[in-house]
């Protein structure tokens, strides 16, 4: 630890580049914990519905898209977050 | 031995250079001809598969008029009603004309998705935002937006919270998530290709047993992105159709 800090006392460049790296690894990787739980619960959820009720199949699965798809948009703001965040 | 695998920079994935034109304001690069080349395409199929049509549908009428009952069934009706028949047309040529673009990703030789580029997710998200306030204007007037940002049942006190929410949710965020979902998933998907592709030659000049590894889950990951690519035209079309439904029904007074 106290290498690489000296070796980034020597660059201050490459100190920024790096923990700039680091910072959009984690912003992406926080991004994707509550969208992965939500889109869990959405299919879940929907292989219950379908289970139950098989006739329901088509409404049950484009109801389903639908949420997957609101759900994911956050994880990929994330996604575009972490090209801007990489700089 | 790995540590000498340098991933290029994103913009060398993305920015291509002018190819036709070059210097005027018409220069066209490999996502503008790809773009051009799929509407060709799209006008082609549909137009060669509906002009002699038979009551007995073969071949390609066959064909087009499945995806045009895909659409109709699937999305039009479900979402907006029996009655919405007439939307279908825009509804078939957004799902169509997005499936073509993403569906370049994974046609060898070429093995880019103009979507990938801003430039074409926000133009058709914005296309999709315009017609969304267009018919809820036409509708329901202004109660459109009042009846979106001071949602009913919702008690007085409330309203300060829920108001910039739903304000920012609804106008701001929908365009900007409906554009950038598609972005980033064709995105993810090319780099995603890239980077097994490159594993592979990288193994191969390197270390040759290794490179079965990269190469198969690149196969893999091809068949995903099929799914990708399809899934994210139903989607998108999907959306549209749900943000114009919600606007097409004249409000009830209360």
């Amino acid at each position: 630890m106290s290498l690489l800090l000296h070796l980034a006392a020597q660059n201050p460049g490459e100190l920024q580049k790096g923990l700039s790296s680091i910072g959009a690894g984690i912003a992406y990787g926080a991004a994707a914990i509550g969208p992965g739980i939500g889109i869990g619960y959405v299919v879940g959820s929907a292989i219950t519905a379908m289970a139950r009720q098989p006739e329901m199949q088509g409404p049950v699965r484009t109801t389903m898209f639908l949420g997957i798809a609101f759900t994911e948009a956050l994880a990929l703001f994330g996604f575009v977050l972490f090209f801007l965040a990489k700089g | 031995m790995l540590g000498a695998f340098t991933f290029p920079p994103i913009d060398e994935l993305f920015v291509w250079k002018d190819v036709l034109f070059k210097g005027t304001p018409f220069a066209l690069n490999k996502t503008g001809i790809l773009v051009l080349a799929s509407s060709a395409i799209l006008v082609f199929l549909f137009i060669k598969g509906s002009r002699k049509m038979q009551l007995v549908p073969r071949g390609l009428q066959n064909i087009v008029e499945m995806s045009y009952e895909f659409v109709d069934r699937g999305i039009t009706k479900d979402i907006m009603g029996p009655a919405a028949g007439g939307w279908t047309p825009f509804l078939g040529t957004l799902f169509f004309f997005i499936l073509f673009l993403n569906i370049w990703e994974i046609i060898p030789g070429i093995q880019f998705p103009p979507t990938s580029r801003m430039a074409i997710p926000f133009y058709l998200a914005l296309q999709s935002y315009v017609i969304m306030l267009a018919v809820g204007f036409k509708n329901q007037g202004f109660r459109y937006v009042t009846h979106h940002i001071f949602p009913p049942g919702v008690p007085k006190a409330l309203y300060i919270l829920v108001t910039p929410i739903e304000i920012v949710s609804v106008f701001l965020v929908r365009p900007f998530s409906l554009a950038v979902r598609l972005l980033a998933n064709m995105m993810a998907g090319h780099i995603l290709l890239t980077a097994m592709a490159l594993l592979t030659a990288y193994a191969l000049t390197n270390a040759p047993p290794i490179a079965i590894g990269p190469f198969l889950l690149g196969i893999a990951v091809t068949g995903f992105e099929v799914l990708v690519a399809v899934l994210q035209a139903y989607i998108f079309t999907l959306l549209t159709a749900v943000f114009v439904a919600e606007g097409m029904e004249p409000l009830e007074h209360h």
